[in-house]
């Protein structure tokens, strides 16, 4: 598993951020474009792509991109 | 008047599905103590011999492990109902999900499960003459992708929309031999279904905030809903929709 691959899916999930924008260190639930809708958009994208189960509490645990890889990585 | 009780279900022969837990479990709870006899079913065989321990009168029910999404398994059910004067859906399943990441698989199982498995085991039950002229159709919808739209909700909310016409048609079709046919149509419901983790106990909290009585449902709260349609209480009473929801329709 690749964080710089994780990242490309996870910006993939907004329409009007700029990937550029996202990055690991990137504090996503500030980013103006965050929405409940978004959130349930990378719990979907994960299970489709990484076949691992994100918990609500998984995303509300996590600040940066690169902790929501590292909570996937965990248990993929 | 000591005794008088218009909700009783006193000697009416009762099947339940999804009875291992959830809504199922509390409805066979509260039939049983009306003096129902319960045919209870359910995929779940440990989960439905919990529920027949927390029943009045335990010899006067028994339950049938089933798949129902398997017609067979349908069929063999059927097979072993000799009358009915009650029948409740109650097996469900969601998983939330964009429209964007709807898939076959998950689409399929939740439309197996949630519309399809009901809708033929109403058919085989009807065309094999299993209901008494004096009987009564119960399937629990929801508010949800009926009367409430919701991010993530399209594949459940599809399914329960489907149930809810097919309600009404069984309703129809059904009322001149003395069946009828309703739905209970709940809000958040405090079960294992709204525990699949993909909301936080944050989210909830906020989504609780968005009922006037500012609280999900327990399932007992549906139950006796479901016992009113169950009942002669409700006589005239078919292809009705009783939303039970803590108020959240009103918005």
């Amino acid at each position: 598993m690749e964080l710089k691959v994780f990242i490309e899916n996870f910006a993939e999930q907004f329409d009007d951020t700029d990937a550029t924008e996202i990055k690991a260190e990137t504090v996503f639930k500030e980013l103006d474009e965050w929405s409940s809708l978004i959130a349930l958009s990378v719990i979907a994208m994960v299970d489709e792509e990484y076949e691992v189960t994100l918990k609500g509490e998984d995303i509300r645990n996590s600040t940066t991109v690169e902790d929501l890889f590292n909570a996937v990585k965990a248990k993929a | 008047m000591k005794g008088y009780n218009p909700f009783s279900l006193e000697g009416k022969v009762i099947l339940i599905t999804g009875a291992a837990g959830g809504i199922g479990r509390a409805t066979a709870i509260e039939c049983s103590k009306l003096g129902a006899h319960l045919i209870l079913t359910d995929i779940n065989e440990d989960g439905l011999k919990i529920t027949l321990e927390q029943l009045e009168n335990q010899e006067a029910h028994r339950y049938v492990v089933a798949n129902l999404t398997a017609d067979d398994e349908i069929d063999k059910l059927v097979g072993e109902i000799d009358k009915l004067d009650g029948f409740v859906s109650n097996a469900g399943v969601t998983k939330p999900a964009p429209v964007k990441f709807i898939n076959r698989e998950d689409l399929d199982r939740i439309m197996s499960i949630n519309a399809m498995a009901p809708m033929f085991l109403t058919q085989k039950l009807l065309k094999k003459k299993k209901f008494s002229k004096n009987s009564s159709i119960v399937f629990t919808v929801s508010i949800g992708g009926v009367y409430t739209t919701a991010f993530g909700n399209a594949m459940y909310g599809s399914s329960k929309g489907a149930l809810q016409v097919f309600m009404k048609n069984v309703a129809l079709e059904s009322a001149m031999s003395g069946i009828r046919c309703n739905s209970v149509n709940p809000g958040m419901i405090n079960t294992g279904l709204v525990k699949t983790g993909t909301y936080s106990e944050e989210d909830r909290q906020k989504d609780m905030q968005t009922y006037p009585m500012k609280r999900y449902g327990e399932p007992r709260e549906v139950a006796l809903g479901i016992v009113y349609l169950l009942s002669d209480a409700s006589s005239f009473v078919t292809g009705h929709s009783l939303i039970i929801d803590g108020g959240k329709t009103l918005y």
